[in-house]
C-alpha cells in the first residue's frame, strides 16, 4: 500500500505540493516511485523558469519508463533539488522526504484546486 | 551454456598468427610513403590462431539467445521463425555482390524485383503504391507523416498541425510524430481497450493532419470502430495512418487500404520473417493511397516506353529523399522469398494461426495471472502481473525466472496502461508442444511465487550472469574496452 502523508495536497499525475508561505515545495508521491520502480534519472528545469499549471517541468526515468512531470501551480521555480542529479534513488527511499522544485506560486488559488490526502488515496485506489 | 566472457584482445599473444600473406609483388617499398601518411606505431591487433578465433567466436555465439535458440515470445516484436531459404537466397552472390551505384542497366533483374515486392505488398495490404526505401518501423512512421504533412502542404493547407495518437500506441507513433515537427494530441482508451470514438469526437477540427493507429492495437485487439473513426478523421480533413508492427495476424485477411487507412508502414523484419532483434537491419516500407502517390519520397522506380527501369530522383511533389539508395535490399529480398514460399492461399494461415496461438496462451493461463482485458485477441495479449499479487513478485521478477527455464522473457512493462504488463505473442511458427511448455513453466512460477517468492525474486541462477543492476547499467554505461579498464581500476 502506497503511503501519503496528511496536510500535502496532490495532483491527479501523482505529484505532491507542500506549501510554505508562497512557495510550493513539488514532488512526487509513493504511489508514483513505486509505479515507476528503480528511479535512474531526474530531468529538472532551471532556476527562474517559468510554470504554468499543468505544463511539463521535467522527466522521471526509471528502468520500466520515463514519465513527465507536471507542475501543479504556475509560478516561477525558485530552487531545484541538485542532490536528485547524483543521487536520484533517493526518491525511491523516500518520496515524500525528497522534494524535486520549489516554486514561487502566482496564483494561491490553484492550490485549493488540488486533491487532499483521502481523494487523492480514492484516486489511487481505482488506478 | 558455458558461461564465457573473453576479449579476443585478452586471447593475443606475443607473435601467433594464423595467416600468411603472399611476397609483396610491387616494386615500390613501404619506405617511398610520402611524410606524414606511414603510421608511426604498428596497429594494436590481436595475435591469434585461427583456432582461437573460431573458438572465440563460437563462444560468444552461445551467449546469445535468438529465434534458433528457443521460444521468444516477445509481445509486438512478432519474432517468428526466419526460414532459411530467404537466407540462402540473399547469400547469392549476385545478390551480395551489387553496388548502390550501378548503373540501372545492369540491375535490371534487382529493379524488377523491387516493384514486383512493392506490388504483392500493395496486394496484400490494398495501397495504391509502396516505396520499399525506409529502413525499419520508426523510420517509415516518419516517412508516412512527412507524406501526409506534404499532402497537406501542396493543397495549401498550412494549419494542421496536429496528430492524434492514442494512449496504447507504441512509443515510436509520438516520438516519430514530434521528429515530424508534428504536436501530439492524446485519445484516451475505454475499459474495453479500443479507442474511445467519444473522446476522439471533439479533438477533430482542421488543425488535425491525421491519427495513427495500430490496428489490432497492442493489447492485441482489433479496433472494431475503424470505419466510423476513418469517416470522422476523414470528415475534418485528416488522414490515417496504419502502425503495421501488428500486421501479422491480419496477414491475408483484412487489408489496411479496405479499413479505410491513408498510409501505411509494414516491419517487413516483423510480419515478413526477416531476421531481426539487437537494432539489426530492418525494413519499413511505406503504402500510400492513391490520392498520396505524388508524395512517395524518391528515389523510384520507374519504367520508360521501351520497359527499361530506372531511378527517378526528380519529382517535385515528393516528400523527400530519406534514404541513400533503396533502403536494406537485403532485407527486402527475404521478405520477397518469403511471400513467395508461402504463396496467396498460404500467407492467409499465418493470422490465423498466430491469433489461434495467442489465444491458447491466454486462456491456459488466466487463472494465475490477472487479465485486465478478457475479450478473443489478436496475435498478442497483455497480463497485468500474476494474479496473487501478495507475494510481492514483480512482471519483472517472472521475466527473469523464464530465463531460468530457458525461454526469452515477454515484453514487459508496456503498454503503459497497466503497471504490471507481461506481453505476450507466441507467433504462427511454434508447435503446440512448445507452446505447452511455456504455459506449464509459467503456471511453476506463479506456484513458485507463492511458495518460494525469494527464488523468483532472485532470478535468474542459470544464465551466464545474474540479476543485473539495471540503474547503474544506465547511471554509468561501460561501452568500451577502455571503459572496462578503467572501471576495474577504480
Amino acid at each position: 500500500m502506497a503511503k501519503t502523508i496528511e496536510g500535502l495536497r496532490y495532483s491527479e499525475s501523482h505529484e505532491w505540493v507542500k506549501v510554505e508561505g508562497n512557495i510550493a515545495v513539488i514532488g512526487i508521491t509513493d504511489f508514483a516511485q513505486k509505479a515507476m520502480g528503480a528511479i535512474s534519472y531526474v530531468d529538472m528545469p532551471d532556476v527562474d523558469d517559468e510554470l504554468s499549471c499543468g505544463e511539463e517541468f521535467g522527466a522521471v526515468e526509471s528502468v520500466k519508463a520515463a514519465s513527465d512531470l507536471y507542475s501543479p501551480v504556475s509560478g516561477v521555480v525558485v530552487e531545484v533539488n541538485e542532490e536528485l542529479c547524483d543521487a536520484p534513488e533517493l526518491l525511491n527511499s523516500d518520496a515524500f522526504g525528497n522534494w524535486i522544485i520549489k516554486v514561487e506560486i502566482s496564483d494561491p488559488s490553484e492550490v485549493e484546486e488540488l486533491m487532499d490526502a483521502a481523494a487523492y488515496i480514492e484516486l489511487c485506489n481505482k488506478a | 551454456m558455458k558461461y564465457y566472457d573473453k576479449l579476443i584482445f585478452e586471447l593475443s599473444k606475443e607473435g601467433r598468427k594464423g595467416y600468411t600473406l603472399p611476397a609483396n609483388g610491387w616494386e615500390t617499398s613501404l619506405d617511398e610513403l610520402p611524410e606524414g601518411l606511414g603510421r608511426k606505431a604498428a596497429p594494436a591487433l590481436p595475435q591469434v590462431s585461427e583456432p582461437d578465433v573460431v573458438r572465440h567466436y563460437t563462444n560468444l555465439s552461445q551467449m546469445n539467445f535468438g529465434v534458433d535458440s528457443g521460444f521468444y515470445p516477445l509481445g509486438s516484436c512478432t519474432m517468428k521463425y526466419n526460414p532459411r531459404i530467404s537466407e540462402e537466397i540473399a547469400s547469392m552472390q549476385d545478390f551480395a555482390g551489387l553496388h548502390p551505384l550501378q548503373p540501372a542497366s545492369s540491375v535490371q533483374g534487382v529493379l524488377r524485383l523491387y516493384k514486383e515486392l512493392s506490388e504483392a505488398l500493395s496486394a496484400i495490404t490494398g495501397m495504391a503504391e509502396f516505396t520499399l526505401n525506409p529502413f525499419a518501423g520508426a523510420h517509415g512512421e516518419l516517412t508516412g507523416l512527412m507524406i501526409m504533412r506534404s499532402y497537406h502542404i501542396a493543397r495549401g493547407d498550412y494549419g494542421r498541425t496536429r496528430i492524434i495518437v492514442p494512449d496504447s500506441a507504441h512509443g515510436t507513433n509520438p516520438a516519430s510524430a514530434a521528429v515530424c515537427g508534428l504536436e501530439v494530441v492524446q485519445v484516451k482508451s475505454r475499459a474495453d481497450g479500443l479507442v474511445d470514438v467519444e473522446d476522439l469526437r471533439p479533438l477533430l477540427d482542421e488543425t488535425v493532419a491525421g491519427i495513427m493507429m495500430t490496428n489490432p492495437n497492442t493489447l492485441g485487439l482489433f479496433e472494431k470502430d475503424i470505419k466510423e473513426i476513418a469517416s470522422l478523421v476523414h470528415g475534418c480533413g485528416g488522414l490515417l495512418y496504419y502502425d503495421g508492427a501488428n500486421m501479422n495476424p491480419l496477414l491475408g485477411v483484412v487489408r489496411p487500404g479496405d479499413m479505410g487507412f491513408d498510409v501505411m508502414h509494414l516491419n517487413l523484419h516483423k510480419t515478413f520473417s526477416t531476421p531481426h532483434g539487437g537494432g539489426g537491419p530492418g525494413a519499413g516500407p511505406v503504402g500510400v493511397a492513391a490520392h498520396l502517390v505524388p508524395y512517395l519520397p524518391v528515389p523510384r522506380i520507374v519504367a520508360d516506353e521501351d520497359g527499361q527501369l530506372g531511378l527517378d530522383d526528380d519529382s517535385a511533389d515528393a516528400c523527400g529523399r530519406i534514404s541513400g539508395f533503396m533502403g536494406n535490399f537485403g532485407v527486402l529480398l527475404r521478405a520477397y522469398a518469403y511471400i513467395l514460399m508461402l504463396g496467396r492461399q498460404n500467407v492467409r494461415m499465418a493470422g490465423p494461426l498466430a491469433v489461434l496461438g495467442a489465444n491458447y496462451i491466454k486462456e491456459s493461463l488466466r487463472d494465475c495471472y490477472r487479465l485486465p482485458i478478457s475479450s478473443v485477441c489478436k496475435h498478442e495479449f497483455v497480463f497485468d502481473g500474476l494474479a496473487d499479487q501478495e507475494s510481492g513478485v514483480t512482471t519483472l521478477d517472472v521475466a527473469k525466472r523464464l530465463l531460468d527455464y530457458g525461454f526469452h522473457a515477454p515484453t514487459i512493462y508496456f503498454p503503459l496502461l497497466f503497471h504490471q504488463s507481461i506481453m505476450i505473442e507466441p507467433t504462427e511458427t511454434e508447435s503446440k508442444e512448445t507452446l505447452d511448455s511455456f504455459i506449464e513453466v509459467m503456471r511453476k512460477i506463479a506456484a513458485e511465487s507463492a511458495s518460494e517468492p525469494e527464488l523468483v525474486k532472485s532470478a535468474p541462477h542459470s544464465s551466464p550472469v545474474g540479476r543485473l543492476d539495471e540503474v547503474r547499467a544506465a547511471r554509468q554505461p561501460v561501452l568500451t574496452y577502455r571503459d572496462y579498464i578503467d572501471c576495474s581500476v577504480k
